[in-house]
Formats: structure tokens, C-alpha cells, sequence
């Protein structure tokens, strides 16, 4: 286990400057009022990138323009670039279904599908293109609720229904459910604003993990998780990215001083 | 002004009475019927055929033929009333030619049901030349039905939480499959209940067959949806206007029949809501 571990940050290092997403000017509105100005923003390979920031500062609606979720919303505009592997995913001619197949979400509320069972809804993001063998799919969900630390809990229980867990294991089903389309970003929106310190504390245990395979944004309000689960944080403040650096950087020596303000609680 | 309290014990009074008068005719009605058409209810009576000029013998025909109509309304306005909520509230623009449907929509609910039945006769009956049958008897009503059950269904789809929608977009699903795999299944008992609830009113309306599907008397079952049928309500009409000396058990016992046949639906879609309302979804 040890040896495994060095061997990860053998490759962290290796990657430590690979760009897995690279947003460029950004800018977001919904009908004439203006969410996200001008955000410039790398969002590292293999890291874990945190975005804090006060309500409304439009933490969520840039997360979700790297998927383009954003665009689903009535009234909703954006313009700049986004690339992944290269490819503007802004532009009209790429497709939003496979984007979202390579950037996975997870949302700020358990939403386990409530008509399915547990393992249907590991398998529900599958079943939508293409049908697999009964056993390639045991196995596959398997997997991903084993990544997910959700297997131990419910391995006897697939058929029940997803939303007779308790919240912190709805949470970790929809992680499962992200995970099984195999995607190269995981997107996480405030994953535990609705889960008690326990559940909490084995959702941030278990991006400790995910991040050696998956690129994760992570938007939280609470800034002990960002301190503790992310290396990269992005301070967003009334639309504008304030500040980004190493994690590190941001809480013991911010450059500006409203990250400051903010980060020792005097404001937001 | 007076004592408030004296006030407040009139007015609780008041809005009382105003409740219990709601009840009383609802009684009054099920007891009168209950009375007279108890005693006609047997095996006889509603397996049996009619006989010696409907004053005696069954109501079976009649209860065949309102089944018959009921299922062809189904088969009709449900689907088609589905698929128009679900363009409606997950694909159609805020334009002009959306609002243009939802006020036709609105109106068509507003529309006497004579005036169905009529453009029933001219439509299906004589111009498509399907005559007067369960086919077009059917359609009649499916068109009448429409409404109910178009509104019905929007409100269920509009129910469904916009986070499921995002939660099926964000896993790389398509549009049609977010609305197949994940906002129908989730709507699917306020869908059911609106059309159990639509279904009742058809299969009590007597305008609408007049013309296009209700036979006086036929000696036979009909054996295709070109065929004419009896149909209860209908067939109440006949008995209490067009045949003289028709025993009043008998009539009784018809409208029994019918107001049963109605009250099992409403209350299959109360309790089908009950049901699906204690195991709340979200």
C-alpha cells in the first residue's frame, strides 16, 4: 500500500503541470444580468481544484459551463472558451452528450433517481447508450460503488430502492453513478452541504482517493474542506475570479486583500 | 361594530353550514338511488340481456358497450394527450404558437358537450364514414377527454424535480432520454390519476354518444368498433323518456349501475394518489 502510494506521487509530480482544462475568458449570464466576468482559469489533471467564494459569487455557474449545464437554464448565455484535450467545448459543433460523458457531476443534493433501485441507478448513465451483458454490468457496478467506499454498505441490497439510504450513502451513490460512465473530471457542487461531519468526512476521504484517477472541481462553502481536500483554490467574489493558487498559498498567504477578508471570515 | 367573539362564533357557524349543504345533495342523491336500485342489483340483472322491450331482464349490453367506449377513449386520448403534455412542457419555445395551443386547450375544455357530440356526427360519423360506432363514439370522447388529461399530465411532468433533468443531462443523456428514462416514470401517477379522472367523466356523458355511438336497442354484442353499442347512460334515457311502464327498480338499478361504474373510477384515483403520495419520490 505504501509502495502504491509513492507511486502516485512519482506521477503527481510528473503531471504536476499538466492543464486538463483550461477556461478563457469566461463570461456567463442569465437573461440581461451577468453571473461569471472574465474568468480565466486552469483546472489541473489529476488535482483537486476547490472554488469558495460567498452565495451567489457564481461558483456553481462556472462548474457548470464545464459541462455546459449551464446552457439547459432558460435565459442562460456564455461566451469565451473552454478547452478539454485541445477542443473548444463551447463551440456549437461539439457535442454537449459526449462532453458530459467525459466531465461527470455530482449535485449539492443526494438526487439517487427515486424510481430506480440502487443498482439501476449505478448503471443508469450506461443503460443510455447501448446495452451491456447482465455480468459486464455486475461487474461494472460493482467497481465503481467499491470506488465510491459505498460496496461494503449495500453489496446485499442492490435491488432496494436508491433513496432508502440515508443521505451520506445517496451522496456516495451518485459518486458511484458519476463514476460508472468513466469520466476524466468529476465535477462535485457543494457534495456535502446537505450531509452530516460524518458522511462528510467520507466523502472528502474518498476525493482523497478519486483524485489519483480523476480530475475533480470541487465547489464548496465551506473553507476547512477546501483547505483539507483541495491543492488548487480559486476564489470567486460577484462574478470575478479573485484569486487562484496552490491551496497552501491561498490560506496562509493570499495576495489579495479581499481573499483575505474572506478566508478569515470577515465578510461572506 | 359588535363583540368580536360573537362575531367570530357566527361567521365559524356560517362557513359551516355552507359546508354541510355541500354534502347534503351528495347524500340525498346516493340514498335515493341506493333505495330504489338496490333491489334490482343481481347476477341477473347485470349479466343478463334485456327483455320484453328492456321492462325487464338485464342491463349486460349496456354495461359492455360503456367498457367498450371507455377503453377505446383510453386508447385514444392517452397517448395523445401524454405526448402533447410532454412537447408542451419539455420541448416547445415560449412563443405564439405555444400560447396559441394552451388556449385551445383551455378552450376545448370549455366546450359544451352537445356541441362534441354533433361535431362528432359530422366528423367521424359522416364525413370519415365511420358511421355511428364504438370507433367514433370513442374519438368523441377522446377529444372531449383531451384536456383533462393534457393538464393532468403537464402538471405531473412540471412536477418532476428540474434536478432529476440535470442529473440524467449531466450522466450524457440525450433530451428524449431524460424525459423517457427519468421525467415520465417520475410523473406517471399524476399522469394515470388525471386520466382515471378524465376517463369517469366520458363514461357518464350522454351528449357526446348521442349521435355518434348509442343504440336504442341492439339484440347482439357488438363485435367490432364499426359496431353500434348500448351504452348505460344512454340507455337511462331511454328507459326514463322513450319507453312508457318500464318498472322503476329497473331504472333505478340502471343508474345505480352507472353511478358505480363512475364512482369506482374517481375513487381508484383517490386511492391511487394516496398511494403514491405516501411513498413521496422527493
Amino acid at each position: 500500500m505504501t509502495k502504491l502510494t509513492t507511486q502516485s506521487e512519482v506521477i503527481i509530480v510528473v503531471e504536476e503541470q499538466i492543464k486538463r482544462m483550461q477556461a478563457k475568458n469566461i463570461n456567463a449570464w442569465f437573461y440581461d444580468k451577468q453571473a461569471l466576468q472574465n474568468i480565466n482559469l486552469d483546472i489541473y489533471d489529476k488535482k483537486v481544484t476547490a472554488i469558495i467564494g460567498p452565495s451567489g459569487c457564481g461558483k456553481s455557474t462556472f462548474i457548470r459551463n464545464l459541462n455546459r449545464l449551464h446552457e439547459t437554464v432558460p435565459g442562460a448565455r456564455v461566451s469565451g472558451t473552454i478547452l478539454l484535450d485541445g477542443e473548444n467545448i463551447l463551440q456549437g459543433s461539439y457535442d454537449a452528450v459526449a462532453l458530459r460523458r467525459k466531465v461527470g457531476m455530482v449535485f449539492q443534493k443526494p438526487t439517487p433517481f427515486p424510481t430506480m433501485s440502487i443498482y439501476d441507478n449505478v448503471t443508469a448513465g450506461l443503460k443510455l447508450y447501448g446495452r451491456q451483458s447482465k455480468s459486464d454490468l455486475d461487474l461494472l457496478v460493482e467497481k465503481s460503488l467499491k470506488r465510491a467506499a459505498l460496496w461494503e454498505e449495500v453489496k446485499d441490497i442492490l435491488d432496494k430502492p436508491g433513496i432508502s439510504l440515508s443521505g451520506g450513502q445517496q451522496q456516495r451513490l451518485c459518486i458511484a453513478r458519476a463514476l460508472t460512465i468513466e469520466p476524466e473530471v468529476i465535477l462535485l457542487d457543494e457534495p456535502c452541504s446537505a450531509l452530516d461531519p460524518i458522511s462528510t468526512s467520507k466523502i472528502e476521504e474518498l476525493i482523497h482517493e478519486l483524485k489519483h484517477k480523476y480530475t475533480i472541481v470541487i465547489v464548496t462553502h465551506n473553507m476547512q474542506q477546501a483547505a483539507r481536500v483541495a491543492d488548487y483554490t480559486a476564489f470567486f467574489l460577484m462574478g470575478e475570479l479573485v484569486e487562484f493558487d496552490q491551496t497552501s498559498k491561498i490560506f496562509t498567504a493570499p495576495t489579495d486583500k479581499r481573499t483575505e477578508d474572506y478566508i478569515t471570515g470577515r465578510f461572506g | 361594530m359588535g363583540d368580536p367573539k360573537k362575531i367570530q362564533k357566527l361567521m365559524f357557524f356560517l362557513l359551516l353550514l355552507a359546508t354541510i349543504i355541500i354534502i347534503v345533495p351528495v347524500v340525498a342523491i346516493f340514498a335515493i338511488i341506493l333505495f330504489h336500485g338496490l333491489p334490482a342489483l343481481n347476477w341477473g340483472f347485470i349479466f343478463g340481456m334485456p327483455r320484453e322491450g328492456m321492462r325487464a331482464g338485464g342491463i349486460f349490453p349496456t354495461i359492455i358497450g360503456t367498457l367498450y367506449l371507455t377503453l377505446g377513449t383510453m386508447a385514444f386520448s392517452l397517448p395523445l394527450g401524454v405526448l402533447a403534455a410532454i412537447y408542451l412542457t419539455e420541448y416547445a419555445a415560449e412563443n405564439w404558437l405555444t400560447r396559441l395551443i394552451e388556449i385551445s386547450i383551455i378552450n376545448l375544455a370549455g366546450i359544451p358537450s352537445i356541441v362534441y357530440g354533433l361535431f362528432g356526427l359530422g366528423l367521424f360519423v359522416m364525413f370519415l364514414n365511420f358511421g355511428a360506432s364504438i370507433l367514433a363514439g370513442s374519438l368523441t370522447l377522446a377529444i372531449m377527454t383531451l384536456p383533462v388529461i393534457v393538464t393532468a399530465s403537464r402538471e405531473a411532468l412540471i412536477t418532476v424535480p428540474k434536478s432529476f433533468r440535470e442529473v440524467s443531462y449531466s450522466l450524457g443523456a440525450s433530451r428524449w432520454q431524460t424525459v423517457w428514462g427519468v421525467v415520465l416514470p417520475n410523473a406517471i401517477p399524476g399522469i394515470l390519476t388525471g386520466t382515471i379522472l378524465g376517463l369517469s367523466r366520458a363514461a357518464g356523458e350522454t351528449a357526446p354518444i348521442l349521435f355518434t355511438v348509442a343504440a336504442f336497442y341492439l339484440p347482439a354484442l357488438p363485435r367490432s368498433i364499426f359496431d353500434q353499442a348500448m351504452v348505460l347512460p344512454y340507455h337511462i334515457y331511454v328507459l326514463s323518456t322513450q319507453v312508457p311502464n318500464v318498472p322503476a327498480k329497473i331504472q333505478y338499478g340502471t343508474i345505480l349501475v352507472l353511478v358505480l361504474f363512475v364512482f369506482i373510477m374517481n375513487i381508484s384515483a383517490a386511492f391511487l394518489r394516496a398511494h403514491f403520495r405516501k411513498r413521496k419520490l422527493w
